[in-house]
């Protein structure tokens, strides 16, 4: 016995098979979405098991704008993703940049209501089960955003400088399809909180 | 260093030993490596580390109940000793030492050069072992600043209220939450690296049906680390926020639930036990193979039975709970959640028997752990169904029985194949072969001593000895019991160093292995031994699932009849 490596002595297919970042990402989603249920079950578990006020019902509004804004990001980046593809790269960028700043409303509606409860409701993380749940749902939701913009931005920077080609195609929709998760979350925390939780 | 060479002269040699270097030069290159062995290596290293801790702990554990009444170690002291053996075994051993088995072997038998992310990998590594370390600088920092002796005293599972403030001040509960959140991140960054690097990176010819079954074993305990891992890591934030900022997820005097903490944790906790044993029946399927000179006995069964573990397995973690008061609709589901895994584990014993059967079989030392584990596998899974029924759990829920139980299974299944895994890979790590002779009184003095400990562990559970008590009273009928299964713990701690300075003799004045000792069949015996950077000089391409039994038999090779 040689020490040589398998010889190829017949030409076996070549297996078509998917991107590393995909896969990774779906990974990484997968992971996610269990931290997320565990932090979704603890809500709704205590729903209604605070032993003092303020209730959800007092104190929350439906959060029409910022939902929109924040849904509509993932169509954007889905244009951006396609402009790359078909090498226009300053719609691209503009795509990028609409996208950055609809998740920066998102952001700046969240800061809004949060200031609110905190100060105007007297709602904080201590107060009772529901700022507990609250907060660490929503805050968590919320960091995933902040995340997102971050690497968006990024994106953003290098697409304005030129720096980003169709050949990246792959990497940005890697990006996205972080982006639509954290979109897709939304919707939940946004059924669950705002609308049966309330 | 010679001049340059074509790569697939440098295959052909045996390894020689590199010019000696600076200690530096060494550490930089270990320190900085992103290669899936090396990093497979220090995973092993440092989880064997810990095995020696955490077995230390054990002994003294032993030592503290061998005899009524016995003031060896303070209450408070046991309690940090269990809360450390056991929060030590399974995350700073099982996990590191099966994750760096797997990070070594995965891309070798795929026939890839390395892993996906390389320096995921390389991340993945070292923030798991920096939890280790956190989680023993405790017993420097964990009081306060320096104040010595302050480990984590509140169980591995650190249920609520135990956890509160108020019940555990100072920091110990702290390092214990850091450390496993840290050695989270890391499994599961590994076991997205593992899952990647399996789908995208396989040779030419490897089709997902052709994959050795350790491949597909650790393709499935990845995607378990995601829905069980990740759910540990959503408890301990919430513990953090409520030991830091005030919260009160699992506080019952603001409304929240200790039996919520009981949920999440074995969520995470039940699956986890799939996750250390999937890895060990990996083992066992590529070396009993090998060593009864047959292929493996139905390999789409036993692909269908791992994905059929990953799946009910999640369904089964209230068997926990039994006793905390869920209801007796509750209790049935989990019953039978848990009878029911029971079918797909059968089909994998069954499958390694008819893979024994009419087999030359060659009683190498790792074909005699091998052997050991299906004997002693099987009766973890009787007791298991014993167990599983609630009324007699309603009995024997924290007794000794349940030590015994789950000892079974970690100690006689897990440890026996990761000692198996070690006797049949070491000589492609080190390039040479541990002593058999060694090993063989490796193998029987930790057998006699396995079966002295935890045989006997039964027993004193059934008489009523609850565990997690640090004494106990002369009159109860339990103190030769618990001397017998204190001697066995002396006779393992002795096999196991008996296996460490195997170990390192070897190294050294081992025979000399060549590429392929065990004329085995999977990808990694085609390489020499240690294999070089990026493995394989050209990238094999395979047609069968035992490429090398094809290139070593080419009048009957396998791929005449796949396909």
């Amino acid at each position: 016995m040689s020490g040589t490596a398998v010889v190829p002595h017949a030409s076996a297919e070549e297996l078509k098979m998917p991107s590393r970042g995909i896969v990774g990402m779906a990974c990484l989603i997968a992971a996610e979405a269990a931290i997320f249920i565990i932090f979704v079950v603890a809500y709704v578990f205590y729903l209604g098991k605070s032993i003092s006020g303020p209730t959800p019902r007092e104190v929350l509004d439906l959060p029409i704008l910022s939902t929109i804004c924040l849904l509509s990001s993932s169509i954007t980046v889905h244009f951006a993703v396609s402009a790359l593809h078909h090498s226009k790269r300053s719609m691209c960028s503009l795509w990028l940049a609409l996208t950055v700043l609809l998740a920066t409303i998102f952001l700046a509606c969240t800061a809004q209501e949060w200031w609110r409860l905190i100060y105007h409701d007297g709602l904080t993380l201590q107060t009772n089960l529901f700022g507990t749940t609250f907060y660490s749902l929503v805050g968590l939701h919320a960091s995933h955003v902040v995340a997102g913009l971050l690497m968006l931005s990024l994106a953003l920077f290098f697409s304005l400088r030129g720096q980003m080609t169709a050949k990246h195609t792959e990497r940005l929709e890697v990006l996205s399809l972080y982006w639509h998760f954290v979109d897709a979350v939304w919707i939940v925390v946004f059924l669950v909180v705002y609308v049966f939780g309330r | 260093m010679a001049a340059q060479t074509p790569a697939p002269a440098i295959i052909d040699k045996t390894a020689p030993r590199a010019p000696r270097r600076l200690v530096f030069e060494v550490m930089h290159d270990w320190i900085t490596t992103v290669d899936h062995k090396k990093i497979g290596l220090m995973y092993i290293g440092y989880s064997l580390l810990f095995l020696l801790i955490g077995g230390f702990e054990a002994l003294l554990i032993r030592i503290q109940l061998a005899i009524p009444n016995n003031s060896f170690v303070s209450p408070q002291a046991f309690n940090r000793l269990f809360t450390m053996h056991g929060t030590t075994m399974v995350f700073f051993v099982g996990m590191p030492i099966l994750f760096g088995f797997g990070n070594y072997l995965v891309p070798l038998m795929i026939g890839a050069r390395d892993m996906a992310f390389p320096r995921l990998n390389a991340f993945s590594f070292w923030i798991s072992a920096f939890g280790g370390v956190l989680l023993y600088f405790s017993y420097l920092g964990g009081d306060g600043l320096y104040g010595a002796g302050s480990a984590p005293d509140v169980g591995w599972f650190a249920y609520a209220p135990l956890t509160a403030r108020v019940f555990s001040p100072g920091h110990s509960t702290d390092y214990w939450t850091l450390a496993l959140l840290l050695s989270g991140i890391g499994s599961i960054g590994t076991a997205l690296n593992i899952v990647a690097t399996t789908i995208c990176m396989r040779c030419p010819g490897m089709k997902l049906n052709r994959m050795p079954l350790l491949v597909w074993l650790y393709l499935v305990t990845s995607g378990m680390v995601f829905v069980a891992v990740s759910p540990l890591t959503a408890a301990q934030i919430m513990l953090m926020l409520d030991r830091y900022a005030g919260s009160h997820f699992f506080d019952t005097q603001a409304g929240g639930s200790a039996v919520l903490w009981m949920h999440f944790f074995w969520i995470f906790g039940h699956p986890e036990v799939y996750i250390l044993v999937l890895p060990a029946f990996a083992f066992a399927n590529e070396i009993i193979p090998v060593f009864s000179r047959k292929a493996i006995f139905g390999y789409p069964a036993m692909v269908a039975a791992t994905v059929g573990i990953g799946f009910i397995s999640l369904s089964v973690w209230a068997h926990h709970m039994f006793t905390v008061g869920m209801g007796a609709y509750a209790n049935t589901f989990f019953t039978f959640a848990t009878m029911i895994i029971s079918v797909p584990t059968g089909i994998k014993i069954f499958n390694w028997l008819a893979t024994l059967w009419g087999g030359k079989i060659h009683f190498t030392v790792a074909m005699m752990f091998s052997v050991g584990f299906l004997f002693q596998f099987l009766i973890a899974g009787l007791t298991g169904i014993m167990l599983s029924a609630s009324p007699f759990d309603w009995q024997l829920s924290s007794s000794y029985f349940v030590v015994a139980h789950f000892h079974y299974v970690l100690v006689g299944a897990i440890l026996f194949m990761i000692f198996a895994a070690f006797y049949y890979w070491y000589p492609k790590m080190t390039g040479r072969m541990l002593s058999e002779k060694i090993g063989k009184w490796h193998f029987w003095i930790f057998l006699i001593g396995f079966h002295l400990t935890f045989d006997f562990m039964h027993i004193p559970g059934i008489l009523g000895m609850p565990r997690r008590i640090y004494t106990y009273e002369a009159d109860r009928g339990w103190e030769v019991l618990n001397m017998i299964v204190s001697s066995g713990a002396v006779l393992q701690t002795i096999a196991s160093l008996l296996f460490v300075f195997n170990l390192i003799w070897s190294y050294f004045k081992g025979a000399v292995a060549g590429p392929d000792p065990w004329d085995a069949w999977t990808l990694e015996w085609s390489t020499v031994s240690p294999p070089p950077p990026y493995n394989f000089a050209v990238t094999p391409t395979v047609e069968s699932r035992r490429p090398l039994w094809d290139l070593k038999h080419p009048d009957d090779p396998d791929s005449n009849y796949e396909m």
